[in-house]
């Protein structure tokens, strides 16, 4: 039976986000966004009102909560501050739950509990300069040395790579394996031969911290190896396809932040004698917009029940992630389009969103891998 | 049935507000066949309780006492519920203001009387008793009914026109034993003594449109020529260029002067919330589609830089010749 | 010690009202129902006190007069931080009604400091807090901006004209807040949500007693004519409309 009621709980999380986001983020979010500089109160807020942990269990000092409460509020939080969303996504989606999964309790009780209290900050290292979508083809080298690994190789546009305490690293131990041979590994960020590159001037999402980093000799203890030799690359891609719920959250708040703007806008703007919602192409703008963002959430809550059930749902995410990605850059073009004029300048907060959503096309696996995980879902 | 028409007095003094009060409480009194007694706490001059007969109190009764010091509501409500019994008023009025709204809901118990708070024009009927108020923050009007004997109602503020409806003067002292008090105030703190922003007639209020907190010379001449108190919105006063007791909207004070100069201001609804009780509001702006003008009574779509030196200039000619 | 925060379920603020088509009563299909904004305030400040008096403030309680339907406000409450609720299973008819209820459970439940907000968002009474006070034959401190709690005794900050006195009473005591006692209402934690549901709730009997007062019908406000434009060189026409044709100059 299809229940599309939202639980208490649900509804009063989805509040909550939408305060803060409504309250705090909107006060300084395109300053930072101008000046790229990192959200660290908000953050800091965000953690100690449990948004940083909360698919985490109970036990390892997390929210307990389900995945259609995260998308719920992921999906507020971006509509006013995608920065945070994707520190948010990253912190909850890759780094928690890669740990929670297929950590080791030694490895949970030390890394995840104050990833989960949101004390630390996570960051997942797997792109690199001559590897993003062919992940396989991973340069970064962890030699295994006996009792440590050796770790040399440099990663790309690590989000969360200077505010982070908690590396999540994939790298390559036995390159004639092929991915079999591919590893994942908890490092400290502080560990000694580890450096970052410049923070990027990006487009959009610039108050989140992207980096180059890089590894020069750096010795990663044998007990920090996540699961056993040669299960690195399994261990991303399962754990991709949860931060795909994540992005596509992130991407819908994109996407439905905009739309609610351009709505607001239609209804106070005056041309040619009557508001401009009152003329159809308007009108019909909001409508497609309005029909693509349903279906989007539609698609992030159906990917989030199948992992809340225990069912397969890297399927769902992939279909979730790629539509709400592509509708969150149609969305947010046609948002400023409706503003017109008002719609380029930064006082309005669409041109943001649009540069925002580009990146939600790109990251944590582009619309095109998507694509490729779909059409091989069909021959199954 | 007569009314007892609770007048506060400030420093022995009252105000516009008060006499506003007793032009009800006499009309009211008038509709249901009665008279309007007035009441007031404190030492108040003869001369200026004579003042509440000009609007149409038969009989002035005041309170005296240390007791009555400090305004202690237990203390004040059990005094007004006295008076209104011994002077056979089954409808006590008093102003639906900071110190109405701490007296009025223990009067209502004290003598089993049905409250309306904030009652905007006088009662619609008499049998059954049914007063108009505001709703919903004023986004509806509803018709209240009070079905027992005995009657509170609050004024709202500027609901009422003041009338003059002179009577023949009479004082008289009201003896009321009062209990202890169970309150004790160990400080009083006055902030300002100019002007109050929620007495002001008429208010001069600036905007982000002003650019600056250094521009508000021309505004402060013109709330000076025009006798009126000067106001602003919230990020005027977030950004520091004028006090927080100037705010005023939602969040800061509710006013609802006769004319509220809107200048250089956008309109948010928070802001339009706090001013939207007064008579006329005028808003100065250089945006049209700005959404104060859908408030506003009457409007001029001009800079400031021209437009407020020409108000103020106007504002001397207009004063000069009336 | 206790303090008692006294909540009513209201419209969200932003709620389009229309009325039912008889104009007897309002329209509340598909209203969103949230705690009365002055209550939310109050509660935030009730919580800063616990947290601020060292174990002395113990137990925040949230009380409401309302039917089932009203217990996700109890649980926001909560949520919040609230300790315990009590629902008094009755349609809160009137002002003095439901003030006589909450009344009623104090009899059993005794509590040093009662906070009840000025004004409720839909009906716009000012009376529970004062009606409570008097049936308690308690003190009532009204239009408090602030509440602080010193040795062991709360102190008022209380808004006269031009300013304010500070206030102090004997417990039991009520406090009627405004504006200004929390800046914002506090977001609860998502640790504070998913611990909601297991916090008491309790329900309570109402007690036989008669509202002194009833809506009996409604009607929407009239429409403000448009704004009179006035030409920015003709400024001396602005004065003259105000004092010949608004007549407020």
């Amino acid at each position: 039976m299809i229940n599309f009621e939202f639980t208490e709980e649900q509804i009063m999380i989805q509040q909550a986000a939408r305060d803060y986001a409504q309250r705090e983020l909107i006060k300084d979010v395109i300053e930072r966004d101008e000046k790229a500089e990192f959200p660290t109160e908000h953050i800091k807020n965000l953690a100690e009102l449990g948004f940083l942990g909360m698919l985490v269990g109970e036990e390892w000092d997390g929210g307990g909560m389900d995945t259609v409460s995260y998308v719920l509020a992921m999906e507020e939080i971006s509509k006013v501050d995608s920065s945070c969303g994707v520190v948010m996504s990253v912190n909850n989606s890759l780094v928690c739950y890669g740990l929670e999964k297929y950590g080791t309790d030694a490895q949970r009780e030390k890394y995840l509990k104050p990833l989960a209290r949101g004390e630390k900050i996570g960051a997942f290292l797997l792109s690199e300069p001559e590897a993003g979508s062919d992940a396989t083809k991973q340069r970064t080298i962890a030699e295994d040395k006996g009792d440590y690994y050796l770790l040399n190789g440099t990663k790309n546009w690590i989000t969360n790579a200077n505010s982070a305490s908690t590396y999540l690293v994939i790298a390559h131990t036995h390159p004639e394996k092929g991915h079999r041979g591919i590893n994942a590994f908890i490092v400290e960020k502080d560990t000694p031969g580890i450096t970052l590159g410049p923070h990027e001037n990006k487009m959009g999402m610039r108050s989140s911290d992207t980096h180059s980093v890089m590894f020069t000799d750096v010795k990663v203890p044998k007990e920090n190896r996540i699961a056993e030799d040669g299960f690195g690359f399994k261990f991303a891609m399962k754990t991709l396809e949860g931060g795909r719920i994540g992005i596509a959250s992130q991407a819908l708040g994109i996407a439905s932040g905009a739309f609610e703007r351009a709505l607001q806008y239609s209804q106070e703007r005056k041309a040619f004698g009557t508001e401009i919602f009152n003329h159809q192409s308007v009108a019909f703008k909001l409508s497609d917009m309005a029909v693509k963002i349903e279906n989007a959430r539609n698609l992030c809550l159906k990917a989030a029940w199948l992992k809340d059930q225990g069912k397969p749902y890297g399927t769902a995410s992939a279909m979730a992630k790629q539509y709400a990605a592509d509708i969150a850059m149609e969305v947010t073009t046609e948002a400023v389009q409706i503003h017109g004029g008002y719609g380029f300048v930064k006082e309005y907060h669409v041109e943001r969103l649009m540069r925002e959503a580009k990146l939600t096309q790109i990251y944590e696996g582009t619309s095109e891998v998507q694509k490729i995980i779909i059409s091989r879902s069909l021959l199954k | 049935m007569s009314v007892l028409v609770y007048t506060e007095n400030w420093d022995g003094k009252f105000k516009k507000s008060s006499f506003e009060l007793v032009s009800y409480a006499h009309a009211m009194s008038g509709q249901a066949g009665g008279e309007a007694i007035a009441l007031t706490i404190g030492e108040v001059a003869n001369e200026e309780l004579e003042k509440l007969a000009q609007y149409g109190a038969t009989k002035v009764l005041s309170i005296v006492g240390d007791a009555y010091k400090e305004m202690d509501a237990a203390l004040y409500a059990q005094a007004v519920a006295a008076a209104a019994q011994a002077n056979g008023c089954e409808i006590v009025l008093m102003a639906n203001n900071n110190e109405g709204k701490g007296i009025a809901p223990r009067v209502a118990v004290k003598l089993k009387a049905g409250l309306v708070s904030g009652a905007t024009a006088l009662a619609q009927s008499f049998d059954p008793f049914v007063v108009r108020k505001n709703v919903f923050n004023g986004k509806a009007i509803g018709y209240q009914q009070i079905k027992s004997a005995n009657k509170v109602v609050t004024l709202a503020q500027n609901s009422f026109e003041i009338m003059e409806n002179p009577v023949a003067f009479v004082a008289e002292i009201f003896d009321a034993d009062a209990a202890e008090s169970k309150t004790n105030v160990s400080a009083v703190d006055k902030v300002t003594d100019k002007l109050l922003l929620t007495d002001a007639e008429i208010v001069v209020s600036g905007g982000r449109g002003m650019k600056s907190g250094d521009n508000w010379g021309p505004l402060e001449e013109l709330a000076n020529v025009l006798g009126a108190a000067t106001a602003c919105s919230r990020p005027v006063s977030d950004e520091g260029w004028r006090s927080h007791e100037e705010h005023v909207g939602q969040t800061g004070k509710i006013i609802a002067p006769d004319v509220y100069f809107a200048l250089g201001i956008s309109g948010a609804i928070q802001h339009i919330a706090g001013v939207s009780s007064s008579k006329v509001i005028v808003a100065v702006n250089t945006d049209p589609e700005a959404p104060v003008f859908e408030a506003a009574d009457y409007g001029i779509i001009g800079d400031l830089k021209t437009v407020l030196p020409r108000m103020v200039e106007e504002a001397k000619a207009f004063k000069a010749n009336s | 010690m206790k303090i008692l925060v006294c909540i009513s379920n209201v419209p969200d603020t932003t709620t389009k009202i229309k009325l039912n088509g008889d104009q007897k009563s309002v329209d509340m299909t598909g209203v969103q129902w949230v705690i009365n904004p002055w209550d939310e305030l109050a509660l935030t400040r009730a919580m800063e006190l616990k947290e601020q008096s060292g174990g002395k403030i113990d137990k925040i309680t949230v009380i409401t007069v309302g039917e089932k339907t009203v217990e996700p406000t109890l649980r926001k409450a909560l949520a919040v931080g609230a300790d315990n609720a009590v629902r008094i299973d009755t349609v809160p008819t009137d002002d003095y009604y439901v003030a006589a209820q909450i009344a009623e459970y104090l009899k059993k439940e005794p509590y040093e400091l009662i906070i009840t907000g000025i004004e409720s968002s839909d009906y716009n009474g000012s009376a529970v807090g004062g009606m409570l006070a008097e049936f308690l034959d308690a003190p009532s401190i009204s239009s408090v901006s602030n509440i602080s709690f010193e040795g062991d005794a709360f102190v008022m900050k209380k808004a006269i004209d031009g300013g304010n006195e500070t206030v102090t009473a004997d417990t039991p005591m009520v406090a009627v807040v405004q504006k200004g006692i929390a800046i914002d209402p506090r977001i609860p934690a998502m640790r504070g949500i998913m611990m909601a549901r297991k916090k008491p709730l309790l329900v309570e009997a109402p007690v036989e007693i008669e509202a002194l007062t009833e809506f009996v019908n409604f009607e929407m406000p009239k429409p403000k004519p448009p704004v009179k434009m006035v030409d920015a060189e003709n400024v001396a026409e602005l004065f003259r409309l105000l004092h010949e044709e608004a007549k407020v100059l």
